[in-house]
This record gives structure tokens, C-alpha cells and sequence, in this order.
């Protein structure tokens, strides 16, 4: 029975939340086919290993540890070569990665490397016979596509967000494997890792964001966007690429077809009069809030909640009701 | 001339740089899309076309890149029918030297099929830099780029939004969730440009004029083997139409309200 291996995604050491998308996708995929194994592929310095706890949890049987003092950083050329040798000499049916910025660098290359092709950014899968069928969406977010993939191993690479992981334990028993090049002898290397910021939460995992756009007039303006953040809780910063042109904000808080794509449960558009390329980014939020002075603005037609008038009257307010409530609460 | 691109000479002799950008022709996104009878395709009725997005990033990172280092050259190619020529003919205006169309009736949703058709084509091409959008706005794909990269055997590096080139190597940074690297790497190399490292320039009515007599070469393209095919196409769900519950700061009440019962997403 051929197995299903996972992309064991980490950072400085500590596994990602999409590893246990990674490694729940499989298990769903494994379970759908009978009685096959799930491994999950971890690339980190020593003591990576010791994650194999949290990876048979998830519904790893298998947990391949790549160890190496070098491997402290991403490094493609070694994951790529460690990743793509391991499934070529394990046979395995298939493969799966994040879409994340790691595995959107290292999935394509794995799939070249093995000549076989790679159905990114994946929203749902099944395996049907030889094939597996997934969705994607595609021109940005404005059609869904279903698509088959043909051939063995099925490589797959997952929305970040669209799995949830689940529990499933199975034994996580380690197996170390040496990588399959000399981190030395990488001819791209990552030199530095910034992180921005620990306790901010990514607008790609937030349940909720507060997003700014021009109609705040001023960079220091997005303390209210800010505030309204910080008395949800747990909500991110966004901005439009008006606002991260004029520098307001980093280029990375852009939502938008050029920017990230993002579907929280909550999006709150202040100051945003919703062109084209920035629903692109945010359409498929579960709930959307718009506040704009234009009643008129094209936000409103995708807002399940407007509120035409003043921003710098209606946030504040609204922040202010947000602090009562999470303080009653 | 962008902070984030700089390049620097590699010497007192100019370094001629030879640039190749793999520009796609996609669908104006700003139109409304509807989905053909066969349910497999966009109906093309209607669509108009440009060049993607981040292509565009790419090509102008080409460009900048030639006219700082010295006498260079970039060189356009697109994988598609003849209707791809007008988006070479866009960024032979905006100022590519010439021009590659590798002729394919279909452009096949299979990123591995087209990736194999540019290696075979920019295998010897004696490029320094190959260059790619971080993502086809059609596809959404991101991986024709990586994808080509490994074909070649170059070193390569994805999504970027800062570069420097200077002596043959290349230092570039690529965002993450929450983080960025940085990331350095030789000469010959492929990247893939992300949203904001260049806005795309506008062709001047001169480069229009001239971009009229520079070469445009058509070359059957050498599709690999296709086994990622479309099997449906649907517009997602659309979503009810927007509501606007009030005006000004004493709509806020109403809005918490909605938001804890109705959208209980409080
Ligand atoms: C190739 C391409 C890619 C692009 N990619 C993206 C992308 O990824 N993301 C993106 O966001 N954009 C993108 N854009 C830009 C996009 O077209 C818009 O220009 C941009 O989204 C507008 O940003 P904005 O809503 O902040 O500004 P504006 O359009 O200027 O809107 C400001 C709004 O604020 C309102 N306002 C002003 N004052 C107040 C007040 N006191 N109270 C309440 N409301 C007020 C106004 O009524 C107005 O509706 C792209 C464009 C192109 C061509
Ligand atoms: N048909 C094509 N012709 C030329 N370049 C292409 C083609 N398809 C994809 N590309 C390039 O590959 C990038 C990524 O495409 P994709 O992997 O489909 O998202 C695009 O931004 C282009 O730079």
C-alpha cells in the first residue's frame, strides 16, 4: 500500500501551523485509501527530531527527521534535493505542502525534479483511482477550478488555512535520514531570517482584520485602525495599495489581487473604497464591515454591514463599544 | 528608479547584462467572467487581454536592471497563441530588445508542461537573469518559474521584493508570513518578482513607434507532457448584496448588535 508523505513546514526550530494542515491532509488522504502510512518530512537543526511528538498527534505514523547544523534556516537546494529523493525512493502516492511562502518555493521544484506535476494552492482534494481531482481558485479568486492531476506521486500544495488539523494519534516514530546534499555546498543560501514581529498575529491566520485605506489621510491616522485591532483582540492589521504605496504601512500588510489573499471571519474595510484589485484579496471573508463617507463607494456592494459616514468618528466609537463589551465579557 | 533595485557595476568595464523575462498573456481581470458551455473555459466573448501583473514587475526589473549596468539586453518571451504578440509588442515598448512568441494554440493550466517549453527555449540562451512573475494572475500557479529554474539547474529564488546585483551575484529578499529572509545566490539565476520591487512603466508614444520594428521571433513551442488538465470551471457564490445599516456614529450600536446575533462573529 503506497504511503502519502507531508511537508513538515518549520521556523527557527518549531513547527508551523500548516505542518498540521500538511500532515492532517494526509492523513485524510491515507485513510481514503486504506491501510496506508503517513509520513511527515521535518528539515531543522539538531534536535528537530524532538517535534515528532506534536507530528504523531496530528496523524503522522512516521516522522523522517533531516538533522543539520546548517539547516538552521531554509535552505531550497538541500530541501529540495532531501524532499524530492525521498519520494522518488519511497514510492509514495502522494505528497503535500503548504501554499505557504516556503512551500510555494519548494513544491514546484520538488514536482520539476521529479517530472511530475503539482497542483498548487489546493482548497479541497480527493483522490479518485490514479488521479487525484483538487480545487483551486484561480484568476484571482473570480473563478473556482476544478482540475485533475494524473500520475504518481499526486503532489499537492494546500491553502494555508483550509484544512483545520485534527488529532489523530499514530505512533510518530522517528527516522533519521541524512540530507540528501551538503548544506555547504548550496549554491543559493539564506543569509538572514527577520522576524517581524512575535506577537502580532499574520493576516493569513487571524480571524479577524481591521483593514485602512486612503480615507485615513495620514500614517499616524492608523492608530485608530490599530486601537479597533487591540480591542478585538484578535485581529491583524491590513492595508489597500494606496496606503502601503505612500509607505502608511510595510508593502507586506497589502491585501489584494498584487497582494495577500486573505478570508477571514470578520473584515472590517475603514477608510477603503473597494477597487477591484483589493476585493480580489478580501471577497471571500466570511463577514464584511465597510466604513466609507461615499455611500456610493463600490465596497459597499460587497459589505454585509455599511456604515456611510466620517471614519474618524465611527472608529473611534466603535472601538470604544468593542472595549465595553470584550470587558463585560 | 526604485530603492529597493540597485545594481552596481561589476567593474570599470561595463558588464553587459542579457535578461530574459517569460511574460504570460491573461484575461483583464477587471472584467465580469463567465464560464463557457463546455463548463471547462472562460467564454471568451468579451475578455480582453493583458500582461500579468507581476510580469510586468518582472519586465521592469529587466529593464532597470539593463539600463543601470551598462549596455544590455532583455528579451521577452511568451508561451501562447498569436494573440500573445500584442503583449510582446506592449513590452517591446516599454523597451525589451526583442521579442520570443513560442506558439502554442492552447496554453495548457498544467505549470510543468509550459515550464519544460521556456527551459527548451531559454537552455541556451546564455542569459545571466532569468526573470518571472511571482504568480500568473490566471493560474495562480506561482510555479512556472521555480519549476523552470530546476529544469535549467539554476539557482533560484522566489517572490522577491528587493535585489541587488553586483559582481556576478545577487542579494534578494523574500517576505514570509510574519518574517523575511534574505537571500544570496550567483549569477546565472532565476527569479521571480513579487509586488513591490517596480511598477511596470508606461510605453512612450516613441517606444510604441520603435517597438513596431524590433524582432519578434515565433517558435513552435515543446510543451511537456500535460497531466494537471481542467476537468470544470465555476463562478464562486456570489455574495448577497452589500447593505448599508446606517450613517455615522450612532449606526454602531446596530453594527455590534448584527455582528453578535446575526454574523455572530463577535
Ligand atoms: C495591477 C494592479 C494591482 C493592484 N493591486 C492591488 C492590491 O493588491 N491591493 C489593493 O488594495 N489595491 C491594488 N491596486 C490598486 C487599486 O486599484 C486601488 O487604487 C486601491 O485599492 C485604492 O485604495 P484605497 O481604497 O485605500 O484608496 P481610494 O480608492 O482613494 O479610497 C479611499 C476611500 O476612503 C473614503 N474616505 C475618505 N475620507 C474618509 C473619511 N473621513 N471617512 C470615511 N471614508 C473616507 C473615500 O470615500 C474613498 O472611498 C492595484 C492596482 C493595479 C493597477
Ligand atoms: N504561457 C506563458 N508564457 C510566458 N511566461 C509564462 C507563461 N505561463 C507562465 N509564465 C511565467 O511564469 C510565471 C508564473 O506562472 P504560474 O506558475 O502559472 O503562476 C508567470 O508570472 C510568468 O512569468
Amino acid at each position: 500500500m503506497a504511503n502519502f508523505l507531508a511537508f513538515a513546514e518549520s521556523r527557527g526550530g518549531k513547527l508551523r501551523k500548516v505542518a498540521f494542515e500538511a500532515v492532517t491532509a494526509a492523513r485524510q488522504a491515507a485513510d481514503a485509501s486504506g491501510q496506508s502510512e503517513v509520513h511527515a518530512l521535518v528539515i531543522g537543526p539538531p534536535g528537530i527530531s524532538a517535534q515528532a511528538g506534536a507530528l504523531g498527534k496530528h496523524g503522522a505514523d512516521v516522522v523522517v527527521a533531516v538533522e543539520h547544523p546548517k539547516l538552521e534556516r531554509y535552505n531550497p537546494e538541500v530541501f529540495v534535493a532531501t524532499m524530492a529523493e525521498r519520494l522518488k525512493g519511497s514510492s509514495y502516492r502522494g505528497g503535500f505542502f503548504a501554499a505557504s511562502a516556503q512551500g510555494r518555493d519548494l513544491a514546484p521544484r520538488v514536482a520539476a525534479r521529479l517530472g511530475v506535476s503539482l497542483a498548487s494552492d489546493v482548497t479541497g482534494f480527493e483522490l479518485q483511482g490514479d488521479a487525484a481531482v483538487v480545487r483551486h481558485p484561480a484568476y484571482t479568486g473570480k473563478v473556482n477550478v476544478t482540475l485533475r492531476l494524473a500520475g504518481s506521486p499526486a503532489l499537492i500544495s494546500l491553502r494555508p488555512g483550509f484544512v483545520t488539523p485534527a488529532e489523530q494519534p499514530r505512533a510518530g516514530r522517528v527516522e533519521m535520514l541524512q540530507p540528501a546534499m551538503d548544506p555547504a555546498a548550496a549554491r543559493v543560501t539564506v543569509t538572514e531570517l527577520a522576524q517581524r514581529s512575535t506577537t502580532k498575529l499574520d493576516l493569513g491566520e487571524a480571524p479577524v482584520i481591521v483593514s485602512g485605506g486612503r480615507g485615513l489621510r495620514a500614517a499616524e491616522n492608523f492608530k485608530l485602525v490599530e486601537d479597533l485591532a487591540a480591542a478585538l483582540g484578535n485581529a491583524a492589521v491590513g492595508a489597500t495599495r494606496a496606503v502601503t504605496d505612500d509607505g502608511w504601512r510595510p508593502p507586506t500588510d497589502q491585501i489584494g489581487q498584487t497582494g495577500r489573499l486573505v478570508s477571514p471571519d470578520l473584515y472590517i474595510a475603514v477608510g477603503i473604497s473597494g477597487a477591484i484589485q483589493h476585493l480580489a484579496g478580501m471577497r471571500t471573508a466570511k463577514t464584511i464591515v465597510a466604513i466609507n463617507k461615499d455611500k456610493d463607494a463600490p465596497i459597499f456592494k460587497v459589505a454585509d454591514y455599511g456604515i456611510v459616514g466620517d471614519l474618524f468618528e465611527i472608529v473611534p466609537r466603535l472601538t470604544e463599544e468593542i472595549r465595553r463589551i470584550r470587558g463585560s465579557q | 528608479m526604485v530603492a529597493s533595485l540597485r545594481s552596481h557595476r561589476r567593474s570599470r568595464y561595463f558588464a553587459a547584462m542579457k535578461i530574459a523575462v517569460c511574460i504570460k498573456r491573461v484575461p483583464d481581470m477587471e472584467l465580469r467572467f463567465s464560464i463557457a458551455s463546455d463548463r471547462k473555459t472562460l467564454d471568451s466573448s468579451g475578455l480582453k487581454y493583458e500582461m500579468g501583473d507581476f510580469d510586468g514587475y518582472a519586465l521592469e526589473v529587466g529593464l532597470q536592471l539593463t539600463e543601470k549596468q551598462g549596455p544590455g539586453e532583455v528579451v521577452i518571451y511568451s508561451l501562447g497563441p498569436d494573440g500573445v504578440q500584442e503583449t510582446l509588442r506592449k513590452g517591446l515598448a516599454m523597451g525589451a530588445a526583442r521579442a520570443v512568441q513560442l506558439k502554442a494554440e492552447e496554453v495548457p493550466f498544467d505549470g510543468l508542461a509550459i515550464a519544460q517549453a521556456l527551459a527548451t527555449a531559454l537552455r541556451d540562451g546564455g542569459y545571466d537573469l532569468i526573470l518571472f512573475g511571482r504568480m500568473a494572475t490566471d493560474t495562480a500557479h506561482g510555479s512556472v518559474g521555480p519549476m523552470t529554474a530546476e529544469l535549467l539547474g539554476l539557482p533560484c529564488v522566489t517572490a522577491i521584493s528587493h535585489l541587488e546585483i553586483a559582481n556576478q551575484r545577487g542579494t534578494a529578499r523574500r517576505d514570509l508570513e510574519g518574517a523575511s529572509e534574505t537571500v544570496e545566490f550567483p549569477l546565472p539565476a532565476v527569479l521571480t518578482i513579487d509586488e513591490g520591487i517596480a511598477r511596470p512603466r508606461l510605453a512612450s508614444l516613441k517606444g510604441i513607434m520603435a517597438a513596431k520594428k524590433k524582432p519578434l521571433e515565433v517558435k513552435p513551442a515543446q510543451l511537456g507532457k500535460v497531466s494537471l488538465t481542467v476537468e470544470a470551471m465555476e463562478l464562486p457564490p456570489e455574495r448577497p448584496p452589500g447593505r448599508i445599516i446606517g450613517e455615522g456614529a450612532e449606526a454602531v450600536p446596530e453594527l455590534l448588535r448584527l455582528l453578535q446575533s446575526e454574523a455572530k462573529v463577535l
